[in-house]
């Protein structure tokens, strides 16, 4: 009988590893050959990422696609610059299924997203009957293993193959190579694009990309700086389940419940924790002896008691600075006229934390009697596919466009105009609609927060249209005073036989402004000058249910093995050196004063004349009276900036009716 | 009329003086230190007047600037200078342009160039109603358009080699008639041995070729002629010569849609594009002979059925101060209610020869040109 009970086993075990891949393929990402091959990439894309930042190593990932050797097969390689995987562990991270322990830590990661790279492994041999060729290193001069991993489907344990030490120019790191049944395509869901996208929301990250045709493509760093590593926090009461607290309860070490519900959970003191007993009616016994009945009047009492929110120091959001940069690498082609991002602060949905940043990118070459294309992205991760249920969209539907220059049918609905409209959402849990975590689910609070990041961002879009159409209003003048009057003059002295007049009274009085122009800035590099490197945030690691660690981490209770972190790179500084044109083109002269607002990070370095006023965040210039017609040019030299970073210099004017000012808005902000 | 007493060398000193004139106000007001910019009466449905004494519509006194102070308006200054200078240099050199000659010069004429012919055309205009002089002054002249007539009279023509010529309109010509030519005025053309009783002008090429056809000229001593769609300014001023020189009625025969009405309108009353020479080239005494309304009830004729574009046509006619009369409103709103209209040609439902026989006889009676 127990022979018989093994074979059974058995039998269910092999039927439940390879059922579980077939019958979840669409889950996992492998439900056709375009998208099996994207979500290849991804897994092995998002662990790179994961790994790096652990070890605070500055990703430099290469991805290659080469056509296979069947029709319809295609050999997928991804290596990486990380800390690389113990050669003990490397046949569990690549050859078993759910290996790994992210499911249980409450912060951000990329690690939400899939079922881990063994879910490619296992998708290879399926399809195409390869073994996955692994290698990984995990420092200078440590021997670099290479091996070849398949999955035993009917024990879900790996096998090893051919196993050696190979030489490899990387110092660590880690690569694969597999090959798959796919189908490589372009256009919107494509690898190419989903690293594109995956480029503007790491900075950090250097992404190299080798398509099947043998065309090579750099998504560059933008940043040297790695972000700040994600903070795992302890489960907040509102977003933890029934399941979670039995399971937490059964493990703590605490003795009392109250002294369980302040230790194990975030945000609940002393006084939450009596009230949630009272609340539950459960007495305050050993938590290792509470029932399921407990736990679910634990879980109620939960819901019904108010407790603070969690904390949100835990998220790590990109950044405005960097959101920027990034869009702004990535949509160089298109030469966009306009870029803005807005950082909204933490929020919380269901006890937890998120955070939303909204980038926009207007004009260029991009196609004006489209919609705007959204890119949308969690924790770092692009999502490519469903975009019309996600919440996100539904958000960005509903701003009304229209108020800040873009076309709209009814003020609601995706908006048309050349434009590029990124959201991205960090939370310890980002709420997606389903499994396959594609789209967003549209909660009350995220909505709200999107949609008020896109107004702030669109309402500086619509500020940039305005300024635009002045300009161009008056522009269309310029040309009018400089090209066309003159020829009238010319033509009427000519067929008279008489002088020309001088023209300058009545140009004032056709332009009638006093026109800033855009300021030119010329960058100079700062020898042996360098901005210092923001020192990375302690790292504090606390989690429900134990360690935090990753895939690629170990778990078991072998010695650490150091690992290579490379410091920070300290960034070339530049001179920025800006100047501005200034004409008064009114009939009467004109006195104001001048504020140049210094890009952030940005510090005074000299300016000609010299400012009435230097603070840190602005430089102030008294106007001397200006005669009709009289012209001035004012320099700004500020150093700190990276190159670029006074292209787009905010201006604002006092003492003078805006309304006679192109090029600068009325100045609202204290001295 | 003011322009005939005067000889060629007035009538050229006239025009280089008027040119002169424009530079002169542009130049004014830049040596002034102010924004140039030239006055001229706005050429709209709104700004045309009934004058009393010459009995046809003139411009009101409703007037448009045009200034440098927008883009637009720099421009059309700009062309202005360009054009004046141009004809300027024609009047001294003894040359002359059509209107699509002097668009390819102003090709070459940079920031003064024009987007396409009619907005030549139009500053042309402009350059009349700015001066009081006349196009022909200018020496532009529009191209030769082919508009025709077949009628028992005499056309003393002056040739381009100088040479006098006689030419009866009947007997010297052949089914196409006599071929009208750009310039009609006296010292061109004279008429000789008018002794056709009356005119009759008609809109479409294929209802001349009937009336000629049918002998119709003949048969009731008609002069036809033939207008070619909106009359050139030629063939109304031959019209108009004609009525006041040798006493000869003038009835109006076009199709049935408010398009032929205003192709009545411009020949009776002025066109408001040309109102600023109303006096020179409208015939007051005109009467409209049909298609009307009335006559695609009372005939039975084939009809169609009102485009939209027709109806706002329609209606515009209506707040038209050259329609304001009983007649023209009656049968305007008759028409809108009818929802109806019919070409000239629809009367040859009863056959090629009702138009002579029956219908053309039946309406001069009624309108007392014939008896």
């Amino acid at each position: 009988m127990a022979n018989m009970a093994d074979q059974l086993a058995k039998t269910q075990q092999e039927i439940s590893v390879a059922e579980f891949f077939e019958r979840n393929r669409q889950i996992l990402g492998f439900d056709s050959p375009t998208k099996a091959l994207l979500t290849s990439v991804k897994e092995a894309v998002d662990n790179a990422l994961d790994a790096c930042e652990e070890a605070g190593v500055l990703p430099d990932i290469r991805v290659e696609i080469h056509n296979g050797e069947h029709e319809g097969e295609y050999k997928l390689v991804v290596e990486d610059n990380g800390p690389g995987i113990k050669q003990s562990n490397m046949p569990k991270v690549f050859g078993q299924l759910l290996y790994g322990s992210r499911f249980h830590a409450i912060r951000q990661s990329r690690g939400q997203q899939g079922i881990g790279i063994s879910a490619v492994v296992m998708y290879s041999q399926l399809t195409t009957g390869h073994r996955a060729l692994v290698r990984s290193k995990t420092g200078k001069g440590r021997p670099c293993v290479q091996m070849e991993v398949a999955i035993d489907t009917k024990a879900n344990r790996p096998e090893t193959f051919n196993k050696e030490a190979v030489e490899w120019d990387r110092d660590h790191g880690t690569r694969i190579e597999a090959v798959l049944k796919a189908r490589y395509q372009g256009g919107k869901q494509s690898v190419g694009e989903y690293l594109r996208g995956t480029s503007i929301v790491n900075p950090h990250a250097k992404l190299t990309f080798l398509d099947p045709t043998g065309q090579e493509y750099v998504f560059d760093r933008v940043d040297d700086e790695m972000p700040p590593k994600t903070i795992g926090i302890k489960p907040h009461p509102l977003g933890t389940e029934l399941g979670t607290i039995l399971k937490m309860a059964r493990a703590t070490e605490y003795r009392k419940l109250s002294t369980f519900l302040q230790k194990e959970f975030s945000s609940v003191g002393s006084g939450a924790a009596k009230k949630i007993l009272e609340e539950a009616g459960v007495p305050n016994i050993n938590p290792n002896d509470i029932t399921r009945q407990d736990a679910r009047k634990l879980h109620e009492a939960f819901q019904k008691v108010k407790i603070m929110a969690p904390p949100t120091d835990c998220l790590s959001p990109i950044g405005e600075a960097l959101v920027r940069q990034g869009l702004k690498q990535e949509t160089q082609d298109i030469s966009p006229e306009y870029i803005t991002t807005v950082t909204r602060p933490p929020s919380v949905w269901g006890g937890h934390p998120f955070q939303v940043e909204v980038g926009v990118v207007y004009g260029g070459s991009l196609p004006k009697d489209k919609q705007v294309n959204i890119l949308r992205f969690a924790n770092r991760v692009p999502l490519l596919y469903q975009q019309g249920a996600d919440g996100t969209t539904q958000a960005l539907a509903d701003v009304d466009w229209r108020r800040y220059g873009l076309e709209q049918r009814g003020g609601k609905g995706i908006p048309v105009g050349p434009g590029i409209v990124l959201i991205h959402i960090a939370s310890t849990k980002v709420p997606f609609t389903s499994e396959a975590k594609e789209a967003i689910a549209p909660m009350e609070e995220i909505h709200k927060e999107i949609r008020l990041a896109l107004q702030e961002a669109a309402r500086g879009l619509g500020r940039h249209l305005n300024k635009k159409a002045k300009r161009k209003k008056v522009s269309e003048k310029f040309d009018l005073v400089t090209k066309i009057l003159p020829e009238i003059n010319k033509k009427a002295a000519t067929m008279l036989k008489k002088p020309e007049p001088d023209l300058a009274p009545v140009v004032c009085k056709i332009m009638d402004v006093v026109w800033i122009d855009d300021p030119a800035a010329e960058y100079e590099k700062l020898e042996g000058e360098v901005i210092a490197a923001k020192p990375v945030a302690p790292v504090v690691q606390v989690a429900a249910g134990g360690s935090t660690l990753d895939a690629f981490a170990d778990a078991d209770d072998e010695a650490e093995e150091p690992v290579v972190v490379e410091p920070p790179k300290p960034k070339q500084a530049f001179l920025a050196k800006a100047t501005i044109p200034i004409t008064n083109y009114k009939q009467k002269a004109q006195k104001f004063q001048l504020f140049a607002v210094l890009p952030e990070g940005a510090v005074f370095a000299e300016a000609e004349p010299a400012p009435k006023v230097v603070k840190e965040r602005y430089v102030r210039w008294d106007i001397p009276t200006m005669k009709p017609a009289e012209k001035m040019e004012l320099k700004l030299d500020v150093a700190g900036l990276p190159k670029g970073g006074m292209d787009d210099l905010e201006m604002y004017v006092k003492g003078i009716n805006e309304i006679h000012v192109v090029g600068a808005d009325l100045w609202r902000g204290e001295e | 009329m003011a322009e005939k007493a005067l000889t060629k060398a007035q009538r050229e000193a006239a025009a280089r003086k008027a040119m002169d004139g424009i530079a002169q106000t542009i130049y004014k007001h830049l040596d002034a230190g102010s924004i140039p910019e030239l006055q001229l009466s706005s050429r709209t449905k709104s700004n045309i007047q009934f004058d009393d004494m010459l009995r046809v519509w003139k411009y009101g006194p409703s007037m448009t600037t045009r200034s440098a102070m927008k883009t637009d308006g720099a421009y059309m200054l700009l062309r202005t200078m360009y054009m004046s200078e141009f004809i300027k240099d024609m009047v001294k050199s003894n040359k002359s342009s059509t209107l699509r000659e002097m668009y390819y010069i102003s090709e070459g004429w940079d920031l003064g160039k024009f987007h396409d012919q009619a907005e030549s055309d139009g500053l042309a205009e402009d350059l009349e109603v700015m001066t009081g002089n006349l196009r022909e002054d200018f020496k532009l002249r529009p191209e030769e358009n082919g508009a025709a007539m077949i009628g028992d009279l005499k056309v003393v023509e002056t040739t381009r080699t100088g040479a006098r010529r006689t030419i009866h309109c009947q007997d010297d010509v052949g089914d196409a008639g006599y071929n009208i030519p750009y310039n009609v005025e006296p010292d061109r053309m004279k008429f000789k041995d008018v002794n056709a009783d009356f005119i009759c002008a008609i809109e479409t090429g294929g209802m001349f070729a009937r009336l000629a056809e049918n002998e119709f000229d003949k048969t009731h001593n008609a002069a036809l002629v033939h207008l070619k769609g909106q009359p050139a300014r030629s063939t109304r001023r031959l019209l108009k010569r004609l009525n006041e020189e040798s006493g000869l009625p003038v009835v109006v025969f076009t199709d049935g849609d408010p398009w032929s009405y205003r192709i009545f309108a411009s020949v009776a009353y002025g066109a408001i594009k040309t109102a600023h020479i109303s006096e020179y080239l409208a015939t007051p005494t005109a009467q409209y002979l049909g298609v009307t309304p009335s006559d695609i009830v009372n005939y039975e004729l084939p009809s169609d059925k009102l485009t939209d574009k027709d109806i706002a046509a329609l209606k515009s006619e209506l707040t038209d101060p050259r329609f304001d009369d009983d007649m023209w409103k009656g049968e305007i709103n008759f028409q809108l209610e009818l929802g109806k209209k019919s070409e000239q040609q629809a009367l040859a439902k009863y056959g090629l020869d009702f138009v002579t026989d029956t219908y053309l006889p039946e309406k001069l009676a009624e309108m007392g040109v014939l008896n």
